[in-house]
């Protein structure tokens, strides 16, 4: 380096790096060196240990004298419990350290640190061992033995893992999940069309009552089950599909392609509540913007226009549930959804 | 009184015969069991002190804290979703008469009627987020400290995995209430299972058992999350510690402490207090917090229903991280062939996920990989001694806290007053802006810190007493540093790129191993071809000759830095900015050219 | 005379300045700017025109002279009582500045004007009325029913316990805490801005109390301590880093510290 061109020649040449000058000298603590500083500590340590005592037994005096009768003595109750826990824990550890710090010996050692690699001779015993233990197995001459083992060793597992995973499914009917409730008309829960068919009425969640036409009034928003689900064998797994958001707009803001102009009736439209992204409930309606947020990762629905997707990470818009009028003035379902609710999978447009 | 330099190891008084109690138990176990040689393996082992070697500690006691308090809540908690109807004259009142699953019921009623049962629950929880916490501040300690390089790199396997099974563990403990947040939860879980391509709606249907939500999910969670995680973590925590103690634990650098030592104190009594205090400390504050603190109040979120969803849907801290990528992915979905692939959920979910914990997993190969030192190190690093590798662990921390902050969108919206839409496309950049400043500006400052260290090794303290010398100038008098001091400052290795070996032998013939050693000769570049290196022996005794010594050195030199493979040094009379041009790739063999201008 | 000039060439000069200058811009609006209107509280008929002066004077700009609405603000005819009671004595109108909505705060006009100002709206069209005390008592509503019928209609706005929520393009739903019976009611029933209308045919009268009478019960202190805000796991993370992992890490600075 250019460095060398400032040191005078006489000199002696410098060690290239620096030597580590080895530990600092012991430093004695005020305790170490007057006994009195070591009997105070000593009195403090004995001074926290008798608080955490105080508090331990403070706990189960809780414990028995506070009963849990309304929400304040719940509040109490685990507000003095856990302080006594608490205390009384701490109490010991804080009396421990400074017990440790202040008045066990604080002489510093040095321990010295061997390689992780073992010597050359035990190394070369093992790699012996090894080399013999092969040998005497005589797998090295046996290759059909090798594959034999590997391949029974292989499948040997199965028996025990096939019907562990397999049985997890049930009966692996994937196909549910493209047909909701909204599909099944019951009587006594349906409402009969202009065409004579039978239609599932919307009803209140969670009430399960069937909600008129009438009721919908512009702006407003309505949280919508199949009438009968809450009667339904399968009420979690049959809701999970079948919830619907169902809301009135003014006709007029309304943009539906020919096809789809019956599956709304006068501005009332009605959606899954299904969030095609990953399926957390679509339910924030602003009734101003006529947008629908979902909380989760705010995908945002246009409800003029098919709930097409306006921001976020959904890419689907949400499925619509076609609806009319029965002929008692109830909402019913024309169908079921025509394309499976919620998230996509593989096989999605199968 | 010096330091001992011998192993405290038992005073040497010839064969040990035991006499009272205590003794005759030790007699009693060591010629059943021999624990005199444990004894004396461990006993007075030494372990080094600092308060940064405690941050697993927090992890490791928090996770006793979980395993006790969690047997009180098995004692209540029945994790079956058959349907119940909640007591009418029960707290809380919000709840009488409710339709609900039997597992959430009995959370509720342990945090209202089980006298502890609240402030166990609650414990339980702190814990668990105090847990994972722990752990990550852990890992970035030994990350930024170095001391995931050999002889450690399996140990820091072994602890990515336990980060892995701490994940896994929280999110199937929030789980098991069943309650509308957690159920929502399981919902996007479920959505993230029936995206996976080909056999998505199979491990949607294996999970559940059927349909969402089904039967089974929260008894299947319960086992995974009471024995299975908990297994798997105490097995592999053990390993963690044996490996410790048997690597010895690792040092800053200091005087007298090198890579073939260990200075500290011994195990017994010093470090079983220390460590005995500090479980009860975590234990208590703990404690503390569970009884002060309200955490997950299931009964405001109500039983798990799939209608319902609260504002401010999020999972626990931990899990953020995924819920903050899967709102910053824009909405891209594919059809291939009539079947559909969800990249708006599979990257944010899956494949960047992914990416970054396979680098954090690596990470100990990667950087050996550019270089050729093959020892063990026990003495740490200080970060700004290794400017690429504290670059990139703050890099990282930026994109995943990035994704984090993105989790919390909807309530930074709420208590900023800003809009949603507007945090959601600025965090959309940052995730790719932000690291990359992030290290760029580490590195720098890295770098800038080193050169300061430079600085006052060769110079010493700034004193501000300035005086005045016959001759008229004026000079700052500088305090020289101790020795203490200065090894401090000059005890790391410079660490230069590895050379590259000739692509071709002497015979024309391509030389195996000349792709690999230029792709390793990359990296190595990568990582230390900017660098300042630390002070000479030779550069000290210079530094004082030219300015009349330490002590009235007026004008500082210039740092003596090296830019690029070879080794052109900027001299002092040379301008500030010369910088070399790095040779041309393409296989040169970069020299030292000590004393030579290159 | 010197001290005058030095004076003004100090450095506080032109605050000084521009702190007279703001006095008597002030003295000189509190002086002349014009009052609000007052009018004796009377019978039904001069409420309504005690009503149509003050809606001349704070609302016709936006809303137009007969409540018609403008292209800045809707049209009142048909919003009732109960949403013009509902947006004053929340201090939400008339609206105070260009916010993305508009933001509660201390009414502007006092109970007896706002009911003034409610019948005259109320004149233009039917509307919903202003709800009597005993449609709003929190005693007589079941708090458990309330929770069935917040959680699938309010929650995922105000959350769980109305601690607030987002919406988009920097919209929010409001947190309650401070929200009397009344305003709940009404706010429900008249659907303000982005919140949609919960008719009566949506949610009863009786649904609406069953509301209100959860909102009330979950005011209460939670059992568990302190509350964090109730806003849900994020704040809970939040406050394990900065208690839980600040407070032991500093223990354990103690612990490796060396004693004196």
């Amino acid at each position: 380096m250019s460095t060398e061109q400032h040191v005078a020649p006489a000199e002696a040449q410098e060690p290239e790096l620096f030597e580590n000058p080895g530990t600092e000298e012991h430093r004695e603590r005020l305790g170490d060196v007057d006994p009195r500083y070591a009997k105070a500590n000593e009195r403090l340590i004995a001074l926290i240990l008798a608080v955490s005592a105080l508090a331990s037994i403070g706990s189960i005096v809780a414990y028995v004298a506070l009963p849990l009768e309304d929400l304040w003595s719940v509040r109490n109750s685990t507000l003095f419990l856990g302080l006594g826990l608490g205390i009384g824990m701490l109490g010991i550890g804080v009396a421990a350290i400074h017990w440790a710090k202040t008045l066990m010996s604080n002489v510093e050692y040095v321990e010295e640190r061997h390689p992780q690699r073992s010597d050359d001779e035990p190394r070369a015993v093992a790699a012996d061992m090894m080399k013999h233990g092969v040998e005497d197995s005589g797998i090295g001459r046996r290759p059909l033995l090798k594959g034999a083992a590997l391949g029974a060793v292989a499948l040997a597992p199965l028996p025990y893992v096939v019907p562990l995973v397999a049985n997890l499914g049930g009966d692996w009917n994937v196909g549910a999940f493209r047909h909701t409730l909204w599909g099944e008309t019951p009587e006594e829960y349906s409402g009969r069309l202009p065409d004579g068919s039978l239609g599932r009425r919307l009803a209140r969640d969670p009430e399960d009552t069937p909600i008129r036409a009438t009721d919908v009034t512009n702006g407003s928003v309505f949280h919508v089950i199949p009438h009968g689900l809450n009667e339904h064998e399968h009420f979690y797994e049959e809701k999970a599909k079948a919830v619907v958001l169902m809301v009135r707009l003014d006709p007029d803001l309304l943009h539906e392609p020919e096809e789809k102009a019956d599956w709304s009736y006068n501005g009332i439209v009605a959606y899954s509540k299904i969030c095609t992204h990953v399926g957390c409930p679509v339910a924030l309606y602003e009734q101003q913007t006529h947008h629908l947020l979902c909380p989760c990762h705010q995908s945002t629905f246009d409800m003029t226009d098919q709930a097409k997707v306006v921001f976020g990470p959904a890419k689907r818009p949400l499925p619509q549930l076609p609806i009319a009028v029965d002929d008692e003035g109830y909402l019913v379902a024309r169908a079921d959804f025509d394309e499976p609710i919620g998230p996509s999978y593989w096989e999605r447009l199968q | 009184m010096t330091v001992s330099s011998s192993t405290p190891t038992a005073r040497p008084s010839g064969e040990y015969r035991p006499s009272k109690a205590m003794g005759s138990t030790a007699d009693l176990l060591d010629t059943r069991v021999g624990v005199a040689k444990a004894v004396k393996f461990i006993g007075r082992k030494i372990f080094p002190e600092h308060w940064s070697f405690l941050l697993g500690e927090i992890a490791l006691w928090s996770f006793v804290v979980l395993i006790l308090t969690g047997i009180f809540l098995t004692m209540f908690f029945d994790p079956s979703m058959a349907h119940t109807t909640y007591p009418e004259d029960a707290m809380p009142a919000t709840h009488q008469g409710m339709e609900m699953s039997v597992a959430y019921e009995s959370t509720v009623l342990m945090s209202w009627e089980v006298k502890g049962g609240l402030l166990m629950r609650q414990m339980h929880h702190w814990a668990a987020l105090l847990f994972v916490a722990a752990i990550v501040v852990h890992m970035f300690r030994i990350f930024f400290t170095g001391a995931f390089r050999k002889p450690r790199e399996i140990n820091w396997l072994v602890g990515f995995t336990l980060l892995i099974l701490s994940l896994l563990a929280g999110f199937s403990g929030y789980s098991l209430p069943d309650d509308v947040l957690s159920g929502n939860g399981l919902r996007i879980a479920d959505g993230v299972a029936k995206s996976i391509p080909i056999i998505g709606s199979y491990v949607s249907y294996g999970l559940f058992g059927g349909e969402f939500p089904g039967e089974h999910i929260i008894p299947r969670l319960f086992t995974v999350h009471i024995l299975l995680i908990p297994a798997a973590i105490v097995a592999l925590v053990t390993v963690h510690l044996i490996l410790m103690v048997v690597h010895k634990h690792t040092q800053y650098p200091g005087v007298g402490r090198t890579d073939n030592n260990v200075v500290g104190y011994p195990a017994f009594p010093v470090y079983a207090a220390k460590m005995a205090g500090f479980f009860l400390i975590v234990f208590g504050f703990i404690a503390l917090m569970g009884a002060t603190m309200s955490i997950n109040n299931v009964w405001n979120y109500g039983p798990y229903d799939p209608s319902p969803v609260s504002a401010g849907a999020q999972p626990d801290w931990y899990m953020l991280f995924l819920e903050g990528a899967l709102r910053l992915m824009p909405g891209w979905e594919v059809v291939i062939a009539g079947y559909t692939l969800s990249l708006n959920i599979l990257i944010p979910g899956v494949i960047v996920p992914g990416l970054l914990f396979t680098f954090l997993a690596v990470y100990p190969f990667l950087e050996a990989a550019a270089t050729k030192d093959q020892r063990e190190h026990h003495v740490l690093d200080r970060p700004r001694n290794v400017p690429v590798r504290t670059a990139l662990g703050v890099a990282y921390l930026g994109a995943f806290g990035v994704t984090v902050l993105a989790g919390a969108n909807d309530l930074i919206a709420t208590h900023f007053e800003l809009s949603i839409n507007d945090i959601t496309w600025f965090f959309r950049i940052a995730f790719f802006v932000l690291p990359v400043v992030l290290f760029i500006a580490t590195k720098r400052i890295c770098l800038g810190l080193q050169r300061r260290d430079r600085e006052l090794a060769l110079h010493g303290h700034e004193t501000g007493r300035v005086v005045q010398l016959p001759d008229g100038a004026f000079m700052e008098v500088h305090k020289p540093l101790t020795d203490e001091e200065r090894w401090l400052l000059v005890a790391h290795e410079a660490q230069r790129p590895i050379e590259v070996g000739p692509a071709t032998d002497r015979r024309g013939v391509d030389r195996p191993g000349y792709r690999a050693d230029r792709i390793r000769h990359r990296i190595s570049r990568f990582f230390y071809e900017d660098r300042v290196e630390p002070v000479t022996p030779a550069e000290l005794a210079a530094a004082a000759h030219h300015g009349h010594g330490p002590e009235t050195d007026g004008h500082p030199e210039e740092p003596h830095e090296i830019h690029g493979g070879s080794m052109e040094v900027t001299r002092p009379e040379a301008a500030a900015d010369e910088q070399v041009e790095q040779p041309p790739s393409g296989g040169s063999i970069a020299t030292l050219a000590r004393g030579e201008k290159g | 005379m010197k001290a005058l000039a030095a004076s003004r060439r100090s450095r506080f000069a032109p605050a000084l300045l521009v702190l007279l200058a703001l006095i008597l811009t002030g003295a000189m609006y509190a002086a002349f700017a014009p009052q609000p209107a007052e009018a004796a509280a009377g019978d039904a008929t001069e409420d309504v025109e005690a009503g149509q002066e003050l809606f001349r004077t704070n609302c016709a700009t936006c809303h137009g002279l007969n409540g018609e609405g403008t292209d800045v603000a809707p049209s009142l005819i048909g919003v009732g009582a109960a949403s013009v009671d509902f947006q004053m004595a929340t201090g939400r109108m008339p609206m105070r500045n260009n916010s993305p909505q508009a933001e509660a705060g201390p009414p502007q006009f006092d109970a007896e004007q706002i009911s003034q100002v409610a019948a005259y709206v109320a004149s233009l069209g039917p509307g919903p009325a202003i709800p009597s005390e005993e449609m709003v008592d929190p005693a007589t509503g079941d708090p458990a029913n309330g929770l069935a019928l917040f959680r699938t209609n309010c929650a995922m706005c105000h959350n769980a316990v109305g601690a607030g929520g987002a919406l988009s393009e920097g919209k929010h739903a409001p947190a309650l805490w401070d929200s009397t019976p009344t305003e709940i009611y009404e706010a429900m029933l008249t659907g303000p801005q982005s919140m949609p209308v919960f008719n009566e045919a949506n949610i009863s009268p009786e649904g609406k109390r069953d509301v209100i009478a959860y909102l009330m019960e979950v005011r209460e202190p939670t059992p568990g301590g302190v509350s964090l805000g109730s806003l849900g796991p994020v704040s809970e993370g939040l406050w394990v880093w900065i208690i839980g992992i600040g407070g032991l890490i500093g223990a354990a600075i103690w612990i490796g510290a060396k004693s004196s």
